[in-house]
């Protein structure tokens, strides 16, 4: 394959510059001395990070976000390991349909999820509670985990399996000895990247959220509505830091390219 | 356990011995229920609850009242308001598709030609923001725009481009730069992936056969990248036509999209009904051009790639 001229190289480094402008704008502003929006020129300050700790909302936000993220998607990927093992292994009536269907939150736009939760839940009594929050994050980050865990299960070897049995081991042994950890590293994946989705989310979230069970995005976005000013450059940038070593890590664990295009390149 | 009690289903694929988890019959709707039952519960019981509730009556006094009327659908098809607001939002989304597609396809391929490490580096670089809060990219766009002061009009200014800073805050300008920026890395990525299909051995034959850099661009990369930008655009125009965090910070409280306005009337205005209309209405309106974009894809492409 042939190499990219000067002119190509110039293109992607523009290019490059464009997409990390606004995101490094964001962190730079967030270390500001001033008291106003301003980039730090002479002077680095730390003093829009301690304001955050005066802000309880953004706090307990995180913590919930944090949680909500972890257990909704926990309870994404449990569903969907048998799902995906009946998807992979089973020839049955309604299989692309009930496919479609569970990965249906990627295609219905998220505002419209978002309506949809806030008329449901607010009928059954569900109305701004964090059950409902759980509930609403597990069916849009289910397509999330179903990918990666239909993923291993599509290429686990079915030889291995029917070792284990021709050797004597039962039904729940070959499933929590054998199938299990086979497909552990896509669970492991599947569950991050779902849990990375869950925490960002902020289009449905903010129909369903109440005052007391808002997310961290949806209290961000509620702030920058009213005023802009450095504190939420600086709750911005932690985000960024902390999705930035999530995303280096599931680079390192799993490699991206795998994870958004479905398979690698490199042979990672 | 009825998915145990299948373990010696004699219907087994011959040769193997038939497992609990591979077998036949009921146990692939077991595996799925619980999955099946959240989705028929929280999912297609609430839409089917949006649909009804768009037919429903509105009364600043009353509240909903749950009777038939086509009331919010005629309002939101006929009312100039609401036509202006849908033309505005696939105007808007229609110039997003174009910008990533003019300007990812390019970078799409100039990082196929990159070598290890660099390749895998800048793929994370440009794919990554993709997982970053879209409020906090969106954040940085609002920063950059900043009124007249902002970083943007500076430098667009310095280089000579313009010579009084232009409005980007506000403004469908504004709204197009930050969504084409918040939503380039999926036209990257569906471009990306349509290359890992491409068989560089046809470009170096082209060369071969002395074609010229521009000529084997036009000929042969872009011919077999095409579905692939398409399929990129019809996920960009979808995800931009929708988008709702964006442009509620960069438009602000006036300048309004689709997914705005139904959010305003949700949880300002109270009027669930219209705001359900709208809704709807978006979700039938993409459902239909992306359905439709797809089979269009897949018919002229069906003899290339059949």
């Amino acid at each position: 394959m042939r190499r990219n001229g000067t002119l190509a190289l110039c293109y992607h480094t523009l290019f490059t510059a464009f997409m990390l402008a606004p995101i490094l704008v964001v962190c730079f502003v967030a270390f500001t001395p001033e008291g106003y929006l301003s980039f730090p020129t002479d002077r680095w300050s730390l003093r829009w990070f301690y304001a955050i700790g005066r802000y309880p909302e953004f706090i307990s936000a995180f913590w919930r976000s944090l949680l909500l993220g972890a257990l909704s998607s926990a309870v994404a990927v449990a569903i969907s390991v048998p799902a995906a093992l009946a998807i992979a292994r089973h020839r049955f009536r309604g299989r692309e349909a009930m496919t479609t269907l569970f990965m249906s939150p990627l295609m219905i736009p998220h505002v419209v999820l978002g309506i949809a939760f806030l008329r449901f839940f607010t009928e059954v009594g569900l109305g701004g509670t964090f059950v409902g929050l759980v509930l609403a994050h597990i069916v849009i980050v289910l397509p999330f985990a179903l990918r990666l865990t239909l993923a291993s299960a599509v290429g686990l070897d079915r030889a291995i399996e029917h070792a284990a049995m021709s050797l004597g081991a039962s039904e729940w042994t070959v499933l929590k000895r054998v199938t299990l950890p086979l497909v552990l590293p896509g669970l492991v994946s599947g569950w991050a990247l779902a849990f990375i989705n869950s925490f960002d989310e902020v289009t449905m979230t903010v129909f369903i959220a109440a005052p007391g069970t808002e997310t961290l995005p949806v209290r961000m976005f509620l702030y920058i509505q009213d005023n802009i000013d450095p504190l939420v450059t600086s709750v911005s940038a932690c985000v960024i830091a902390v999705t930035v070593l999530a995303l280096v890590a599931l680079d390192r664990a799993y490699g991206l390219e795998r994870l958004l295009v479905g398979r690698g390149a490199d042979g990672r | 356990m009825s998915i145990i009690a299948q373990r010696h289903d004699p219907s087994g694929p011959p040769g193997h011995l038939p497992t609990a988890w591979g077998g036949k019959g009921l146990a692939p709707y077991l595996l799925s229920l619980p999955a099946l039952l959240l989705f028929a519960v929280v999912v297609i019981v609430p839409l089917g609850m949006t649909v009804l509730l768009s037919f429903h009556d509105w009364g600043q006094y009353k509240g909903i009242e749950p009777v038939f009327i086509l009331k919010n659908w005629r309002e939101v098809l006929t009312d100039s308001y609401y036509l202006e607001m849908f033309w505005r939002t696939f105007r808007i989304a229609l110039f997003v598709t174009v910008l990533t597609a003019l300007f990812g396809a390019p970078e799409a391929y100039i990082l196929n030609r990159m070598k290890s490490p660099w390749r895998g580096i800048f793929l994370l670089v440009i794919l990554g923001p993709l997982l970053i809060s879209v409020v906090a990219r969106t954040l940085g766009w609002a920063l950059l725009f900043g009124g007249n002061s902002g970083l943007v009009n500076k430098a667009l200014t310095s280089m000579g481009l313009i010579s009084a800073p232009l409005p980007f805050m506000f403004t469908e300008t504004g709204m197009v730069v930050a969504l084409a920026h918040v939503l380039m890395p999926y036209m990257v990525l569906a471009v990306w992936a349509a290359l890992q299909r491409l068989d560089p051995q046809i470009e170096n034959a082209a060369v071969a056969l002395g074609a010229g850099q521009f000529t084997v661009l036009r000929r042969i990369v872009l011919p077999q990248v095409m579905p692939g930008i398409l399929s990129g655009a019809i996920i960009v125009f979808a995800l931009a036509a929708s988008a709702f965090a964006t442009p509620a910070i960069i438009g602000g409280r006036r300048l309004k999209v689709a997914a705005t306005l139904a959010y305003d009337e949700f949880l300002n205005t109270l009027n669930w009904p219209l705001g359900a209309a709208v809704a709807v209405l978006l979700l039938v309106a993409l459902v239909v051009i992306a359905v439709g974009a797809s089979r269009l894809v897949e018919r002229r492409y069906a003899q290339v790639f059949g």
